[in-house]
């Protein structure tokens, strides 16, 4: 949740041992700040396991801000949060969390756990600045502007540290509060332009009433990153089919937009199918010949990730032929 | 070198690199030409030019990316994020003067291939942690994509982490997407005169440790600049926040020397000398670049015993002149950092390795990573043995 100021875990992490399919442990990184080689640290990150095993990490450690203090904002429309979220970052704040919820989390949230949070609103925004306290004093000042020029409807700011952890106790509890409201639910995971929002969540409420399926949104508004959490019951035949479906055209919609397929919870067997949405076969060759670096007989993880699965001789074959020209036409300088 | 290439176009690259691929014809890859002689020595019949794929081709300030063709100027990329108050974080080095180059030279695809980062990079991170996305050609001359224009991403192996700092030697690149942030509103620099470089990159390191958020962390020893000692701290951040913490910094290091707080152009062109390793642009010996643990930075220099160094990234990165190569990595490897030979003449840079030599096992999968994208081995090929 704290990744737009604190980066993601790719960015805090200094050192790998790994373990590769042919036996050999190497090191990546080490207690140093940049690769002496290639960034081999930043492609196993995140490779889901199909490049080696990893046997032990070293991460950055920085220090706990000293102070923190978290708003609530709540708006009578998802456009406003989304204007506000913008406005935010037009005008140069880059806050330690910010996290939207739409009107159905909010209600299922607050019903599970009191969070104080305004059950008539549409939008819900949770946003946490940190630092030192003239910062934050100054922070909370210009964002209290900012959402008063994008028309909010309810703020309150946390008076102490048990009520700014309050105020995320909702937003944190926002999937155990599903289990409240219908006996499955479905958890997506894209990323999105976040000036892409308001249309965005407009379009899964489409989707929502065409398989008849509620959808609720809790979304990471910093980074752009979706979590819809698709309402169903397994027990009625042929819900989970339609979750699935309902699943996919909200990915689908993700990369149309500009954004991707998985924000933070991966590829795995459940998106395989769908990455020749995002990408091209000679991209996937691509990805997949980095695969066959470390893995040659793709022994690690198989069935994850790629939708097709060459062999890797096939991939390495190289179909040219001794050139006769010596480039003619082409421009020289 | 016969001929120097020069596409226009990502298609007329494509066919230079594929009928390269077929006379198994090596290229030298550049930009501006603007870091000559950085990285090892290339053995390649012909240039490969990418200046003219230049452009930025999309900017949202309110959605902090930025992408442009991989061939744009700098200048133009910082000109476009000045005027919408916005930079990039890792702080992005101009290294042509201490290549030789025209100054204010470079282009995107450089920096990034380099993984060039300044001083900011200890607390906002590389290059690298600020690369979204890429189209590029491969070793094949083919086309592919990877990575996104949105910051949370998982999806498919993390390439442009590996084409950072890859020296043009995997694929190259036509288009680049970059993460872009607002600029801080205020900056201050404090200097503490005359410690030693144990105490300093002490104080360095307890002030990183706490709560101030310090976004510059360096140490000048005697001679380097033509002062005394200075150890350098820089603040950013909105006005009031920066005065809190320039006062409580004050504070926490005045029992360890005078303190002293430049004007803002002083501090702005001290931070640009550390940066760009502007104090030894005019000097005529090898200039070596050593990424260690910020805790060892000390005890590596001590036990290198050169002249003339200075220390960033709170000791992590040392900027060193000298002649004795084999005391450099003698030094630098019991702490798992690295040295690179940064400029050097030629016949010594044909000599050693400009990169640390890696162990057996890592160099292999190296050459499995670099065959993978550049079977034929075409792009940037180094001189048998380095």
């Amino acid at each position: 949740m704290h990744c737009l100021k604190y980066g993601l875990t790719t960015n805090n992490l200094l050192g790998l041992e790994l373990a590769l399919m042919n036996g050999e442990v190497i090191r990546l990184g080490g207690r140093h700040l940049d690769a002496g080689g290639l960034d081999l640290l930043g492609a196993v990150t995140g490779s889901e396991g199909l490049l080696g095993v990893v046997t032990e990490v070293t991460v950055r450690i920085l220090p706990k801000p000293e102070t923190a203090k978290a708003l609530l904002l709540g708006f009578d429309s998802i456009e406003d949060a989304g204007d506000c979220v913008a406005r935010i970052i037009g005008e140069g704040v880059i806050p330690g969390g910010m996290e939207m919820m739409d009107r159905l989390a909010i209600k299922a949230a607050e019903d599970f756990c009191g969070a104080g949070y305004p059950r008539d609103a549409e939008a819900l925004l949770i946003v946490e600045v940190d630092g030192v306290a003239a910062e934050v004093a100054g922070l909370t000042r210009k964002l209290r502007s900012i959402a008063g020029a994008c028309r909010v409807r309810t703020v309150s700011e946390s008076r102490d540290e048990a009520e700014r952890l309050a105020f995320w106790t909702g937003r944190k509890n926002a999937f155990p509060a599903m289990g409240r409201i219908a006996p499955d639910y479905y958890c997506m995971d894209g990323t999105i332009p976040r000036g892409r929002l308001p249309e965005v969540l407009a379009r899964i409420r489409g989707f929502s009433e065409q398989y008849g399926l509620p959808a609720a949104n809790v979304f990471h508004a910093g980074d752009g990153n979706l979590h819809p959490l698709i309402l169903y019951d397994a027990n009625v035949p042929g819900e989970l089919e339609k979750a699935e479906r309902f699943g996919e055209d909200i990915l689908r919609l993700c990369v149309e937009v500009g954004g991707v397929l998985t924000g933070e919870h991966g590829v795995g067997v459940e998106k395989r199918d769908l990455m020749p949405v995002m990408f091209s076969e000679q991209d996937l060759n691509q990805q997949q010949r980095l695969k066959c670096a470390f893995d040659p007989e793709g022994r690690l993880n198989p069935g994850k990730m790629f939708p097709t699965l060459h062999r890797c001789a096939e991939l390495g074959r190289m179909h040219v032929h001794q050139g006769q020209t010596r480039f003619p036409h082409l421009p020289r300088f | 070198m016969k001929e120097t290439f020069r596409p226009s176009s990502a298609a007329q690259l494509r066919e230079i690199v594929r009928l390269a691929a077929e006379g198994r014809i090596g290229l030298r890859i550049h930009g501006h030409d603007s870091k000559p002689g950085l990285g090892p020595p290339v053995a390649a019949d012909y240039a490969l030019d990418l200046s003219l794929l230049n452009g930025v081709l999309s900017y949202q300030p309110e959605e902090l990316v930025l992408r442009a063709r991989a061939g744009t100027p700098m200048t133009d990329i910082l000109e476009a994020l000045r005027e919408r108050r916005q930079h990039l974080g890792f702080e992005p080095p101009d290294w042509s003067a201490v290549f030789g180059a025209s100054p204010g030279r470079g282009t995107i695809g450089g920096v990034l291939a380099c993984n060039a980062s300044g001083p900011r990079r200890f607390s906002m991170g590389a290059a690298r942690d600020h690369f979204l996305g890429f189209t590029a050609i491969n070793g094949r001359g083919e086309e592919f994509r990877a990575g996104g224009s949105v910051v949370k991403n998982v999806t498919g192996y993390d390439l442009p982490k590996l084409l950072a700092g890859s020296y043009g030697r995997l694929a190259i690149m036509t288009e680049v997407i970059l993460k872009t942030l607002p600029a801080p509103a205020d900056a201050a620099t404090l200097i503490v005169r005359d410690l030693t470089d144990e105490t300093a990159l002490r104080v360095l390191r307890l002030a990183a440790a706490g709560p101030l958020e310090l976004s510059g962390l360096a140490h000048l020893p005697a001679g380097i600049g033509g002062e005394g000692a200075r150890t350098v701290f820089r603040l950013e951040g909105p006005m009031a926040s920066v005065t809190e913490r320039l006062s409580r910094l004050k504070m926490q290091m005045q029992e360890y020397g005078p303190c002293e707080n430049p004007g803002a152009a002083a501090a702005r062109d001290l931070w640009r000398r550390i940066r760009d390793a502007d104090f030894f642009v005019q000097d005529p010996q090898p200039l070596w670049r050593i990424s260690a643990p910020p805790a060892s930075g000390a005890e590596v220099a001590a036990r290198i015993g050169a002249d003339r160094y200075f220390f960033d990234w709170a000791g992590g990165l040392i900027w060193l002149l000298s002649e004795r190569a084999a005391d450099i990595r003698e030094a630098v490897n019991p702490t798992g950092g690295h040295a690179t030979l940064f400029r050097a003449p030629d016949a010594l840079r044909r000599s050693l390795p400009v990169f640390e030599p890696q162990p057996p096992a890592l160099a292999a999968l190296e050459q499995r990573v670099r065959e993978a994208f550049d079977p034929l081995g075409i792009f940037n090929p180094s001189i048998a043995g380095l």
